[in-house]
């Protein structure tokens, strides 16, 4: 590896990475240390402390936040199920019924949801639920993250799927299963880590997001990212950055959770 | 004997795909407690033939009937037929004897019966001390009897092998071709068995089906494809062979009569088709010898010698410039003439065959 094209030998090499990791991971780390700051200031130190973790759970602003985070919980566990249920069934179509009329059609529709700039379906599905006579509130909320978790949830399980020689199912049938049972008994087992990858994935997305549910939330309704910007809007607290903190751990144990689960997926298949 | 029975009867089986045709109407009768072999180059049909009594291929036209009964109109898993896959297929999240059970618990088998068969089946296999274990963790000699086991369980009317013995290394293979053959005995199952490998073909079938661009060539036992192949594709594909442009001055009665290059003449058997004028003698390099030059069929020069252990391969020239191998025995009492050499061929006459193109 230690060749001419040594990635590490470029000149400005070190100060480029240095500069980008800086810059991506600066307000997180000045977030997180100050979240255990003792003082009301958020930019002075005052000393290492839980107070704010302590305020999150039980401080005056407790009940909105913990109304705000159930909601965020319920909203992304339906969504995701959805959108995970949705993706996988698209997955085996796109993967197995061969070449069909509108096969590019169907995967760009798919995909497209990826490419749409946020604020765009933000305001559109806001129109749409209004143009339909849905009131806004937790349900449309739900309906909308389901839509855009669809696409995410698609890209671990269709990846997972195209490594699934349909060979396995020719076998399952050649020893009696119907095609219902080929499915149910090996082709699903076998797409599991993809469909766990995906849930997870799409958990954390619908987990996250602000702008779309902040369009299509109705009054009063709150989930913990829209409930973080409105107090922001106050004024920045330290409690903000305990619960971004929180937020932000959550996070990265998810998505680590689905990076782990489609490893694992991948050394079972270089075993077989 | 039941082994004259038809276990599966392929009649005029056409299938396209779009403008290809992979097979051209392909007829053949396989019988009960039969190892039949299709044998041909990849792409002349004969694992499109397989999936198609598999089920896994719609035919275009023509019918497949298993003991009398059609098939055509029954999907895969409603066909009495189990298969070992090329790449065996077994499923990976499930131990070996899980496996073996698949096939019997889709078909309502008790668990019990199921396990009691699986035990019987992966002994038979010689794999009960693997019973546990997943079929990563197994070799691929393990995996290939594994499938097999897999595929036996369900006691098939009759077994399809899609070239199951391709993944192995050639020790193995080998090993395997005998322990094949066994199991097939022993079961008196019909295997049909798909390989474009001749002399696995050779060593293990009871009967072959030469194979070539979605026809069936030739049908015949192991000998007699080897020493009357019907046409020059068969004597090509089948073993080493020396193929002689000659003149067939006439064929009377299955002998004809032909001119050989050198003008010597020489009586030979000949393929049904052939007629009078140019035509083709198939010759086996281990059914020439060598002689003295005015005593041959054939003049040549030596050009060279390959030593290959238990023969050696004589290569030699004819007057026209065709190239010829000779296959002689490496023993002491073997005349081994020098490069150089200007020697007589000697054809053993009934050996030689005259084929049509």
């Amino acid at each position: 590896m230690a060749g001419k094209t040594d990635l590490r030998r470029f000149p400005g090499f070190l100060t480029v990475t240095t500069l980008c990791l800086f810059v991506l991971y600066a307000p997180l780390i000045v977030v997180a240390v100050y979240s255990f700051n003792a003082s009301t200031s958020i930019t002075n130190w005052g000393g290492m402390s839980l107070t704010w973790y302590v305020d999150v759970f039980i401080g005056p602003e407790a009940p909105k936040f913990q109304r705000a985070a159930l909601n965020s919980m319920i909203i992304a566990v339906c969504a995701s199920v959805i959108a995970t249920v949705v993706a996988t069934l698209a997955a085996v179509a796109m993967t197995r019924a061969g070449r069909f009329r509108g096969k590019t059609l169907s995967f760009a529709l798919i995909n497209l949801p990826l490419m749409v700039p946020e604020v765009v379906t933000a305001v559109a599905s806001l129109v749409f639920f209004s143009a339909i006579g849905f009131t806004t509130g937790l349900t449309t909320i739900l309906i909308a993250h389901t839509v855009f978790c669809i696409p995410f949830a698609y890209l671990p399980i269709s990846a997972r799927m195209q490594s699934i020689p349909d060979t396995y199912e020719q076998a399952a049938m050649d020893l009696y299963a119907s095609p219902r049972e080929a499915f149910r008994l090996v082709l699903l087992p076998l797409m599991t880590p993809g469909i766990l990858s995906g849930f997870l994935l799409a958990f954390i997305i619908s987990l996250d997001d602000f702008l779309i549910t902040n369009f299509v939330k109705g009054a009063g309704i709150e989930t913990l990212p829209t409930a973080i910007f409105g107090s922001v809007k106050q004024g920045i607290k330290p409690n903000i950055m305990a619960i971004s903190t929180l937020m932000l751990v959550v996070s990265v144990i998810f998505v680590s959770l689905s990076w782990l689960v489609g490893r694992m997926g991948q050394d079972k298949k270089k075993n077989n | 004997m039941a082994s004259s029975e038809i276990a599966v009867s392929v009649d005029q089986v056409v299938k396209r795909y779009g403008s290809v045709t992979a097979l051209h109407g392909v007829s053949l009768d396989i019988r009960e407690n039969e190892f039949f072999t299709l044998l041909g180059p990849s792409g002349c049909g004969k694992t499109t033939l397989l999936r198609a009594i598999a089920g896994f291929e719609d035919v275009t036209e023509g019918h497949i009937r298993l003991k009398g009964q059609d098939l055509i109109d029954q999907p895969p898993f409603k066909r009495p037929v189990n298969t070992v896959f090329q790449q065996y297929a077994l499923f990976p999240h499930m131990s070996v004897t899980e496996n073996v059970m698949f096939g019997l618990l889709r078909k309502s088998w008790s668990r019990q019966e199921a396990e009691r068969r699986a035990q019987d089946v992966l002994e038979l296999v010689q794999l009960s001390d693997f019973a546990k274990r997943k079929p990563g963790q197994l070799s691929g000699g393990q995996q290939q009897r594994v499938a097999l086991a897999r595929a036996l369980a369900p006691r098939p009317e009759v077994l399809l092998l899609d070239e199951p013995l391709s993944a192995l290394d050639l020790k193995l293979r080998q090993a395997v071709r005998m322990e094949l053959k066994a199991i097939q005995r022993e079961t008196g199952i019909a295997f049909i068995f798909v390989t474009h490998d001749q002399e696995e073909a050779l060593t293990m079938s009871d009967r072959i089906a030469v194979m070539s661009a979605g026809h069936v060539q030739q049908v015949g036992s192991p000998r007699e494809i080897y020493e009357t192949p019907v046409n020059r594709f068969v004597a090509d594909f089948i073993g080493e062979t020396n193929l002689l442009d000659v003149q067939v001055l006439s064929v009377t009665g299955g002998v004809a009569q032909v001119l050989m290059p050198g003008n010597r003449n020489f009586k030979c058997p000949a393929a049904a088709v052939v007629n009078a004028g140019p035509g083709h003698l198939s010759v086996r390099p281990e059914r020439i010898s060598v002689c003295a030059e005015a005593a041959g069929d054939l003049s040549a020069t030596v050009t060279g010698h390959t030593y290959l252990g238990t023969d050696i391969q004589l290569h030699v020239k004819l007057v026209d410039g065709e190239a010829m191998s000779v296959r002689l025995q490496n023993a002491e009492t073997t005349l081994m003439p020098e490069t150089g050499a200007v020697v007589g061929l000697s054809l053993e006459a009934g050996a030689a065959r005259l084929l049509a193109d």
